[in-house]
């Protein structure tokens, strides 16, 4: 499947980025970590922007650049796509955050969004998803679902957005189960399949009979299909690769997210900003709900209902590092600045968080 | 009737010239053809791969930064390969240079004057020297098979990179994100021309030139060529072997060394925990590409670079994958080793001689 | 499934892709061909094979698939390097570079896709053993195939005179062409076997192992594959035992991981590579023990004389 874009020539690409003028088309840009077809993380990115595609219709129009190494590569591809006539990028990895940042110094008349970052300009904003959410209510589903009392979770890279998950999946699992054990294993790759099976391997052996992933293919539930385990899956639904093993998957639904800053560029509201958007805005999904009795299942939507609401505050005291102080007090609520930067375990994880 | 292999009395010089052109020229032609089967317009595939980036200047420069630390590494690699040396692990060497040269702006980052460039340059070097210096002795030592060597020590810096970046290195200030504190002042090796035309790019035209009067006018220079043609040859006329092993490992471990510490101090800006998208490797293409002569490298560095900028553009413009890119790197390099042969062998259509059918079939 | 049980199934499986495209390199490199290109050619039969079940829902056809394209990628190897003698090295890498290029163009279209998975064979009774029972006799098809080809191996290379030939050829071209053999057309059969079990390494990951279709699914397994055969010292029953012992390491790290044992994981990933060096130098040491079985012609470019 070729996506062909409508330029006029390929010097156009070449023509000084003016973005000033107004094109017909509002062209929006992306680039991706990965293949656009991965199954997984930039998959969902690519499903956003045809979504956005196909609501806007004629409004837009799209490319996209995958498989991008961060690093000065990056910030090539980027400066690109802003001279080439782009007037909204979105970089959709935080390694592209410097890089980022330097080619929006360079283009002040073109808008950058910068995916999981922290860095912002007067035209460049960010932005990120609320997964943890999604990870409190996988943790209450694997306290039911689970007979053995321990989950398998597999994961890449200790950064914080992939320790937040852990602890939320944590205290989700803890609010059913105070003494629900997690089995944790690092890969130390986003995408690999052959190793995040031999993760889900190693973990099924060592008597963890629900998986987690933060990774991004579907080695691992198809591991649990075959050992007749549960798991949720990443990003997509994975329900193909293991029809009786998933429970839910955590669903990137970036189609909402995407069409509202392309409106509100085509209708110059436009601004900066850093937003953290989650299972409020329904870009944080947790679908679709199988293979657990209906019990739990109803449980789980309640849970989502009340996340969504806010009456539900997922880091909301009181919270215990591992080691027993007490970080968040009852009654009190983690502050973003505080989940943003997570870098420990909270009480129950066994395991050392690597790098400390 | 078959084709048969006939060694030419002397290396033809019409083909040695002749033979990088032929290749691309195939490699262009396959492209081509391929292009058209998958029904993309080749002419415009061509024009957004090889012309289109060199219409800008911006473009021209972000060719020659993508291509100064290939052309930097391959100029190495090819001491090596010309002395029958296997060093593929210049990706290795180049990331232990990393390592060591960011070793001062991570542990004295309060030391940002200008001069701090030099021995963060020099670190880096050593730094790729001594890593280099490991498979050299090892194949001295114990006759142990450099290319797996260099190889698997390649696995062991990038694993050594990712903990550095993510666990002693990672800077306190970062959000927790895998990267050193950013480098500052003096730290950051400074542009030289236009936008983003580093001091690297200086270091690769010096070293081009130095290469090319070395090996032309000085000895050792021809006891590497001599050397790598055979070795019994030149363990005849007295030069050691050893020393000539670990001569081209140091050096092209330098210069690894150096190229990585440039991209980490230079675009890049900080230590991360990947310093280089594969530079050491696509360098011994380029070595080859250019068949191991310093100014054929600049050309095959330049050729290579442009192949990775157009397939990026041919990625935005018209969807194609960049995995084409990579096709076309090994079909070019395919095509080129195979003319090279056509130097110093004569391809002859051979019939069986009448008499030979008289003799019974074994 | 006991935990021994779990990790030993683990293991095997983990060696077999290895096994497969080690055994492949060892034939070629008897007959005195140093193929690198191992990484490319598994990359063709891993896209291929998931191809061809996709299209058939056979995973049989997908096997075959796989082994053709790599005997094919493994043809073309040995046209640059016998027909046009070029570097072999060189050629290797191109090999690589233009294997993975080429599935990952090919694969575009399969990835996010399930694949199919093969059933274990159960051999009756002996399935039912404690512990060796369903590592040994309950695992899926092609671990089967893995070891009648090492034993296959052996036996031809050790038992029959087409394998005396294979090692002469090796071992001293010259002489080998001197008497008449076909040095050329051997080495040129000996790549393209290495091919076509490179691409059965390939369509295992594919097909079996986790099945789907990802661009770069070998990760490196190739460069293993060759450092393997250095490691059995060109013998196929040490490489098979080479192939568990790298299986091992790589599963092991994960299990420590998940005790909680807080070594860093960066350092467990690469004993793999890092006891390869030590091997590596160990056998090169010896090197009575060295001679005897490296191939003396690995590398070298053999012209026929007119």
């Amino acid at each position: 499947m070729r996506r062909i874009l409508v330029a006029a020539s390929a010097a156009g690409l070449l023509i000084a980025a003016s973005s000033g003028a107004q094109a017909e088309k509002l062209k929006v840009c992306w680039i991706y970590p990965g293949p656009h077809n991965d199954g997984g993380f930039s998959q969902q990115h690519d499903i956003g922007r045809l979504d956005m595609e196909k609501a806007l219709g004629a409004k837009v129009e799209t490319s996209y650049v995958e498989s991008v190494q961060e690093g000065p590569d990056s910030e090539r591809v980027i400066e690109r796509l802003a001279r080439g006539g782009c007037n909204l990028v979105f970089t959709t990895s935080f390694g592209f955050m410097d890089p980022t940042l330097k080619v929006a110094g360079k283009f002040p008349k073109v808008d950058f969004e910068h995916m999981s970052g922290y860095k912002t300009a007067p035209n460049m904003a960010t932005y990120n998803l609320r997964w943890y959410q999604g990870r409190y209510v996988e943790g209450q589903i694997a306290a039911k679902v689970s007979k053995s009392g321990t989950a398998g979770y597999i994961v890449s890279f200790p950064i914080p957005e992939v320790v937040m998950g852990i602890d939320a999946f944590m205290l989700g699992a803890q609010s059913v189960n105070p003494n629900f054990n997690v089995k944790i294993v690092w890969v130390n790759t986003w995408l690999d399949p052959g190793k995040e099976a031999d993760a889900a391997k190693a973990l099924i052996d060592q008597g963890a009979d629900v998986l987690v992933q933060h990774t991004d293919s579907p080695a691992a539930m198809q591991i649990a299909e075959e050992r007749h385990v549960h798991a949720f899956g990443q990003s997509g639904d994975m329900l193909k690769f293991g029809p009786h093993a998933q429970l839910a998957s955590l669903v990137d639904n970036w189609g909402p997210y995407y069409i509202k800053e392309v409106n509100a560029v085509l209708d110059g509201t436009w601004k900066t900003h850093q937003t953290w958007a989650g299972m409020a805005e329904n870009d944080v999904l947790v679908e679709p709900l199988k293979n657990m009795p209906d019990d739990v299942k109803k449980m789980a939507e309640d849970t989502i209902a009340d996340i969504k609401s806010g009456k539900l505050v997922v880091f909301s005291g009181p919270v215990y590092k591992q080691d027993g102080t007490e970080v968040v007090k009852k009654g009190e609520v983690m502050s973003d600045k505080d989940i943003d930067s997570l870098n420990y375990y909270v009480k129950g994880i066994t395991e050392k968080l690597p790098g400390k | 009737m078959h084709f048969r292999l006939e060694r030419r009395p002397q290396r033809s010089r019409l083909m040695a010239v002749l033979s990088p052109v032929l290749a691309i020229a195939l490699a262009l032609v396959t492209f081509f053809l391929a292009f058209a089967v998958m029904r993309i317009d080749p002419f415009r595939a061509l024009y957004l791969y090889f012309i289109d980036p060199l219409t800008a200047l911006w473009s021209i420069e972000d060719l020659l930064v993508k291509a100064a630390p290939i052309i930097l590494i391959a100029i190495g690699l090819a001491f090596c390969y010309q002395a029958n040396v296997w060093n593929i692990g210049a990706e290795g060497q180049l990331a232990v240079g990393a390592t060591c040269g960011s070793i001062i702006p991570v542990y004295f980052p309060h030391w940002q004057s200008p001069i701090v460039i030099v021995p963060m340059l020099l670190l880096g070097t050593l730094g790729g020297m001594a890593y280099a210096a490991i498979p050299a002795w090892l194949k001295i030592r114990f006759n142990a098979n450099e290319t797996l060597t260099t190889l698997m020590l390649v696995y062991v810096a990038n694993l050594m990179v990712d903990y550095l970046a993510r666990t002693p290195w990672r800077d306190p200030a970062g959000h927790n994100f895998p990267n050193s504190a950013p480098f500052a002042g003096g730290q950051i090796l400074p542009v030289i021309f236009g936008d983003s035309i580093r001091l690297n790019v200086l270091f690769v035209l010096i070293t081009i030139a130095a290469v090319w009067f070395l090996s032309e006018r000085t000895l050792t220079g021809f006891q590497l060529r001599v050397f790598g043609l055979s070795p019994r040859a030149g363990a005849f006329g007295g030069f050691n072997r050893d020393r000539m092993i670990f001569l081209t490992f140091l050096i092209s471990g330098g210069l690894a060394g150096v190229a990585g510490i440039c991209e980490v101090a230079g675009p890049i800006g900080q230590f991360r925990t990947v310093v280089s998208p594969g530079y050491g490797f696509t360098a011994i293409i380029v070595a080859f590409l250019g068949r191991l002569h310093p100014l054929g490298i600049m050309f095959a560095g330049l050729l290579l670079a442009l192949s990775y900028l157009g397939g990026e553009g041919a990625q935005i413009a018209l969807g194609i994958s960049d995995q084409a890119t990579q096709v076309f790197q090994g079909m070019l390099l395919f095509y080129v080793l195979a003319f090279d042969t056509l130097i110093f062998y004569r391809l002859r259509l051979v019939r069986r001689h009448p008499l030979e059918l008289a003799v019974p079939a074994e | 499934m006991e935990m021994a049980e779990g990790i030993l199934l683990t293991i095997v499986t983990a060696a077999t892709p290895l096994l497969f495209a080690a055994l492949g390199e060892l034939i070629a490199e008897r007959s005195g061909v140093l193929n690198l290109g191992v990484e490319g050619m598994m990359a063709v039969g891993a896209v291929t094979g998931f191809a061809a079940g996709h299209v058939t829902g056979l995973p049989i056809v997908g096997a075959l698939a796989g082994v053709i394209a790599g005997a094919a990628m493994g043809g073309l190897f040995g046209i640059v390097t016998l027909v046009f003698a070029a570097n072999q090295n060189a050629s290797g890498l191109a090999l690589t570079l233009f294997g993975l290029g080429l599935s990952g163009l090919i694969g575009n279209s399969y990835a996010g896709m399930p694949g199919l998975g093969m059933a274990h064979v159960h051999i009756p009774f002996l399935s039912g053993l404690p512990v060796v029972g369903s590592v040994i006799f309950a695992e899926d098809p092609l671990v089967y195939v893995a070891i009648a080809l090492t034993i296959a191996v052996w036996l031809f290379m050790f038992r029959s005179y087409s394998g005396l030939i294979l090692r002469a050829v090796g071992d001293n071209d010259v002489s080998a062409n001197a008497l008449g053999y076909p040095v050329l057309r051997v080495r040129m059969l000996a790549v393209m076997f290495g091919g076509a079990c490179a691409g059965i390494g390939g369509a295992y990951l594919s097909l079996v192992y986790t099945p789907q279709w990802t661009q770069a699914m070998t990760a490196g397994r190739g460069w293993i594959a060759i450092a393997l055969v250095v490691f059995g010292t060109w013998l196929p029953g040490r490489i098979a035992i080479g192939a568990l012992l790298f299986g091992a390491v790589s599963i092991l790290q994960l299990h420590a991981q998940a005790i909680g044992l807080g070594i860093p994981s960066q350092f467990l990933s690469s004993l793999p590579y890092l006891i390869t060096v030590i091997a590596l130098v160990i056998i090169s040491r010896n090197k009575a023990l060295l001679k005897v079985h490296t191939p003396a012609c690995l590398g070298r470019t053999f012209v026929p004389d007119s």
